[in-house]
């Protein structure tokens, strides 16, 4: 199968394999399919075994930060004297991703098992699953999902006659990109505005309702039954470059490519090629111009640096910039660098959630500077602005929200200042902002 | 607001949580399937049933942007705009909704009380540009030329 | 080194705190203010306004000072370029919508922002040529009003009403950059404790009606008081300009009221202000009373003293300080006396859940306590009964007790001290006019038994004199005894005389008051 194209013969297809299949969506569909195995097999194993063979695996996370998966699990208390908590981070808003959205949408046990397993290995009689608001169609799959888990026994008081209690309930979001950061996601469950909490403390020791708490990415979790079948050398041993970045990625590719969609390939993967081959490359008489590799929030990469560019967590950091969530927007040479990081910027302005000073205040005044520029009336010292500014929205706030939209404006200046300076000194026409 | 069949759905809502403010999101996801959008003694009544203040509730529904703090029309369309979808054309989208709908800007309700079109940021779905958000359905790849048949059906109320 | 201590050097100064104390407090301690906004001793952290940035070595980036542990060894610098810089764009950045109209500002002298501005030497704006957002004051109820275009969002005015006052009655509206501080149409900031944001609010965005345009912070002149609403016995500072109160605000006393005090208690200053005043001592004559001098009227009053025996009513006021109550009783102690003193109680409590052992009190003045434990009863009905009857009426009075127009008509020799002269006193054979509670130096005790000095915050009418002076003459004339020239002196005499404040000494009593000692409190109760 495949979703929305058949899979390339350069993917290695282990989450996508059933994408575009509707039967696999159901709990009979799923079990044909070999689902439910490993969350049986997990269930008869002690949870320090399971963290350690997810340690072993090497799974790395993939909502953005790329933290290993088992050390994370590992730091929940090993005693339980009180109750704990899995969150299951479907929030994802992050422009230029979509993958999380296909996990749920074709395969929604999948994520399932992998939040009954993680459940198991730190201890937790709960899981929320976080969904983002605006995902209607993908809320309603997981409901019935959900449904089929627990009139199949694979989840409530007995699950799958193991004699443990095992629930899991959706937590719909309301329009709040912020609350993918996970402690936002937390707060957001509780009741609150999503605002992120100062760390420490971490989740782990006090997260949602102050209790031990463990927060995952959909890709990251629904990885995980793979890895209790096959094993955590199998997964260990998929790696193309680096062997701290191994497994599948699946990588959401979209902008100025003939086939946007979904691809899952090996880490280590070439960037270019993903492009190029898999995407379908530039439409007819177009060339590369710029890519962001990442999901919106890491620095800019002109042709060269993404033709470079290997898909992993290193490689991408040679190449000044990160994997973070996996979303690739891709640029063409029609594309105004200006106007797209105004977009941009005005996107991190408006999610702001306005606690830290140089957040609140440095989205909405870089977004005003570029509106400017844009509009014909930037100045010289625009640009020293702008990179000071986001000089002092980096690492200074709760979170990296603002970090996430300085790093599109710095590394968007420093390649392509020509365009910002086309707009200072009238050489090109100014457009029509509208706010 | 929170009576019969609605006051059972949030009990079993509270279910979930071990706090009752944690249903706040949940009741509020309630009370603009009931009415529509969220008027104030809405937050008022809401804050009542989870021991919460009313001001407490009004600063949550101003922070998620899905939450009407205003009556909108019949349909409430929503278009990504941020930049991946832009880069395919959202502008044009947002154009061409804006004429099917009869809408004079965004934000504002047609004459016919029918629609109200808004700007929204990254849907998600952004390999399938334009994806648009009418009421609770997810429509993806839209295009300027399938504008006026989607506007259509839901004038018609046949989607 | 003990266990629980750690020691860290801060710009270069070392300093020994308790673990657990933050890099912030632990710098205030070594002298060194680092600068902050949404910090404050007496909410629960936020960090948000990110100005407290500093450089904590081995640390990646900057930490925020009022949420990092100070740790053993810890090495910070708070003036490095990178945390100046810090704060620098942080200013900037709260200055891009704030109106700077400081000439117009109530806070104006006393704000952060300002302060801040100065001291880090030249207000950056390049935030040129874009419209600032303007929104309009809106009145949050109760005695506050918001300026929206000052509030840089710090969130002490939330904090405090959700975990100090513990009625959720604000919040943060909106995100971004269109975030405010926001209520609902359905609740009004009148929560009893509500007026400490407006103390609360570094910078003028959350604004007293009734101090409004009243005055600038540098026309205003500070003395620390001891409110004078309850028997709480809040500490607070007393602001006045040209001789009058412009208000009452709290002063920090972490054992009584830390950093807060009642709505109620903010509004004590009035009856201080009133003009309706005594300003001679008066003595009776043939058509009745006639100013005079003070030696005349004291000589009278020790003649009339002197002349009479037995039965004595004293009605005193338990706005009175410890020092006047106690010469009082030296006074009279020759006579058969019946002392009381009349205590306006006001069913319920008003807490501020958030402090322990903090409420706006039943009983409506400030030295209860004092006035029992130096044997000024509670039975003011039959003391006012016994009037009629006694040899001797003294009245210590501030015009708080509220006479009917003949309680005291039955009394032959009647000596009055009073602010105001009511009807009832108009018999009075001598009448002294005394200082008000706001006109002097004295002492009360708080309901815990926590002797609290208060000092003279504006000069009092005329020759009206503290009642402790006006006593103290008067026993000098009648026994030949020394005239105390300070409250320090009768207190330290007192200290001396009555067990209830055995050990204790006017100076040690410091700005935070005390306990008397223990193991000498015979007698009268002291020991709560
Ligand atoms: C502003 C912001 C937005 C984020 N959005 C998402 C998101 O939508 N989905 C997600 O999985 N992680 C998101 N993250 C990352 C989460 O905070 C967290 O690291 C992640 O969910 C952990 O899961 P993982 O270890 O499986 O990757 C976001 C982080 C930030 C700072
Ligand atoms: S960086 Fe921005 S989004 Fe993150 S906590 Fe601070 S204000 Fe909120
Ligand atoms: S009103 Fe004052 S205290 Fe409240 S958030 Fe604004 S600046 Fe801070
Ligand atoms: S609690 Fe009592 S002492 Fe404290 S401020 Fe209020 S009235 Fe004054
Ligand atoms: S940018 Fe439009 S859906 Fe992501
Ligand atoms: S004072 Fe530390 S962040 Fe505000």
């Amino acid at each position: 199968m495949g979703y929305p194209h058949e899979p390339h013969s350069k993917e290695t297809v282990v989450l996508s394999r059933y994408f575009g299949d509707k039967s696999a969506r159901s709990y009979d569909g799923w079990v044909e399919r070999g689902g439910y195995k490993a969350l049986k097999k997990t269930l008869d194993m002690d949870p320090a075994a399971v963290i350690d063979v997810v340690k072993e695996s090497g799974l790395r996370g993939r909502g953005g930060a790329g933290f290993p998966t088992g050390v994370k699990w590992s730091f929940m208390p090993k005693e339980k004297n009180k109750p704990h908590y899995l969150c299951c981070n479907a929030d994802e808003s992050e422009p230029g991703t979509f993958k999380d959205r296909e996990i749920m949408r074709w395969t929604p046990h999948a994520m399932i098992e992998g939040c009954a397993i993680a459940q198991h290995a730190i201890q937790a009689e709960v899981t929320y699953i976080y969904i983002r608001g605006e995902f209607t169609e993908e809320l309603a799959i997981v409901e019935q999902a959900l449904r089929e888990a627990y009139s199949d026994g694979v989840l409530g008081d007995d699950a799958m006659g193991s004699g443990k209690k095992l629930d899991m309930y959706i937590h719909r979001g309301a329009g709040a990109y912020i609350c993918g950061e996970e402690t936002a996601l937390m707060n957001s469950i509780e009741g609150k505005r999503g605002n992120p909490r100062i760390k420490p403390p971490f989740p782990a020791a006090f997260g949602v309702f102050g209790m031990p708490t463990t927060i995952n990415n959909v890709e990251t979790l629904a990885v995980v039954p793979h890895i209790i079948n096959e094993g955590a050398e199998w997964h260990n041993s998929m790696c193309l470059s680096n062997p701290k970045s191994v497994g599948t990625k699946l990588f959401s590719v979209c902008g100025h490519v003939v086939k946007p969609g979904n691809y899952e390939v090996t880490m280590g993967f070439s960037l270019g090629e993903l492009i190029n081959d898999l995407a379908g490359g530039m439409r007819e008489g177009r060339t590369l111009k710029a890519c962001i590799p990442g999901g919106s929030s890491v620095p800019i990469l002109n042709k060269e640096e993404t033709e470079n560019c290997i898909l992993d967590y290193e490689g991408c950091i040679e190449q000044g910039t990160m994997l973070g969530s996996g979303g690739v927007i891709v640029f063409d040479d029609s594309a105004d660098m200006v106007y797209q990081i105004m977009l941009l910027a005005r996107f991190y302005a408006h999610e702001s959630c306005a606690q830290c000073t140089q957040c609140r205040e440095g989205t909405a005044w870089t977004t005003r500077i570029l509106e400017r520029m844009l509009a014909g009336k930037g100045k010289t010292e625009d640009l020293d602005l702008l990179l000071d500014l986001a000089d002092q929205m980096t690492g200074k706030t709760i979170c990296v929200l603002s970090d996430s939209c300085a790093a599109p404006v710095v590394s968007g200046i420093k390649k392509f200042r020509d365009e910002f300076e086309a707009y200072i000194n009238g050489s090109r026409e100014p457009v029509l902002v509208h706010g | 607001m929170f009576e019969g069949a609605v006051r059972k759905q949030l009990d079993e809502v509270l279910k979930k949580y071990p706090t009752k403010q944690a249903a706040l999101l949940p009741a509020l996801w309630m009370v603009q399937q009931n009415k529509g959008w969220i008027p104030d003694e809405a937050m008022s009544e809401t804050a009542e049933v989870l021991d919460v203040t009313s001001a407490y509730v009004k600063g949550v529904v101003t922070f998620y942007t899905m939450y009407h703090q205003h009556p909108v029309g019949e349909n409430f369309v929503q278009v990504c705009t941020t930049s991946p979808c832009n880069l395919c054309g959202a502008e044009d989208v947002v154009s061409a909704l804006l004429e099917a709908t009869g809408c004079a800007a965004l934000g504002e309700t047609s004459p016919d009380g029918k629609f109200t079109v808004i700007e929204v940021e990254c849907l998600g779905a952004c390999g399938f540009a334009t994806p648009i958000l009418v009421n609770d359905d997810f429509i993806e790849d839209v295009t300027p030329k399938k504008v006026p048949e989607i506007v259509g059906k839901y004038r018609d109320g046949k989607a | 080194m003990a266990e629980d201590q750690v020691t860290l050097k801060i710009e270069g100064v070392d300093v020994t705190v308790p673990r657990g104390t933050t890099v912030l407090e632990a710098a205030k301690r070594a002298g060194i203010l680092i600068p902050h906004y949404c910090y404050h001793p007496g909410l629960p952290v936020s960090g948000v306004c990110r100005m407290c940035l500093v450089t904590v070595e081995g640390a990646p980036g900057l930490q925020i000072a009022c949420a990092t542990d100070a740790t053993d060894g810890q090495v910070v610098s708070v003036f490095d370029s990178a945390a100046s810089d810090a704060r620098q764009a942080v200013l900037e950045f709260l200055l891009i919508n704030h109106p700077l109209d400081c000439p117009i500002c109530d806070q104006a002298g006393e704000c952060e922002l300002q302060d801040y501005v100065f001291q880090e030497g030249r207000a950056r704006t390049r935030y040129s040529d874009y419209p600032k957002r303007f929104s309009p004051v809106e009145d949050f109820g109760g005695d506050v009003l918001y300026v929206p275009n000052r509030c840089i969002l710090c969130t002490r005015c939330i904090r405090f009403m959700d975990h100090v006052a513990e009625e959720s009655v604000l919040n943060v509206s909106e995100r971004g950059d269109r975030a405010f501080i926001g209520i609902h149409p359905d609740a009004v900031l009148d929560h009893p404790w509500a007026g400490n944001v407006i103390d609360l609010c570094p910078v003028g965005s959350l604004i007293s009606k009734d101090f409004l345009h009243k005055a600038y912070a540098w026309q205003l002149d500070r003395t620390p008081g001891i409110c004078t609403g309850c028997s709480q016995g809040c500490n607070i500072t007393i602001e006045t300009r040209d001789n009058s109160i412009a208000r009452l605000r709290p002063r920090t006393n972490e054992d009584v009221n830390r950093y807060f005090m009642c709505d109620h208690g903010r509004f004590e200053y009035r009856w201080m202000n009133s003009g309706d005043r005594i300003e001679a001592p008066l003595v009776a004559g043939a058509n009745g009373l006639v100013a005079t001098d003070w030696s005349q009227a004291i000589a009278r009053c020790a003649e009339i003293v002197k002349g009479v025996s037995g039965k004595a009513v004293a009605l005193v006021s338990p706005r009175a300080s410890c020092e006047s109550l106690y010469l009082v009783h030296q006074l009279l102690k020759d006579f058969e006396l019946l002392s009381a003193c009349p205590v306006e109680v006001v069913e319920g409590e008003q807490p501020l859940p958030g402090v322990p052992n903090l409420a706006l009190r039943s009983e409506r003045a400030p030295n209860v306590e004092g006035a029992a434990r130096l044997g000024h009863g509670a039975e003011y009905d039959k003391a006012l009964e016994a009037v009629k009857d006694a040899a001797l009426v003294f009245v210590l009075d501030d015009g708080y007790s509220q006479f009917g127009d003949d309680a005291l008509s039955g009394s032959e020799n009647l000596i009055y001290l009073g602010t105001s002269l009511p009807d009832a006193a108009r018999n009075s054979s001598v009448v002294f006019p005394m200082s008000n509670a706001a006109e002097e130096d004295g002492t009360y005790v708080n309901r815990d038994g926590r002797v609290q000095r208060y000092m003279q915050a504006k000069t009092a009418p005329g020759m009206a004199r503290p009642a402790w002076w006006i006593t103290g003459a008067l026993l000098s004339e009648i026994r030949g005894t020394d005239a105390p020239a300070t409250a320090g002196e009768v207190f330290d005499r007192m200290a001396a005389s009555e067990s209830a404040f055995a050990g204790l000494s006017y100076e040690t009593l410091g700005t935070q008051g005390a306990f008397a000692n223990k193991a000498s409190g015979a007698g009268v109760g002291c020991d709560s």
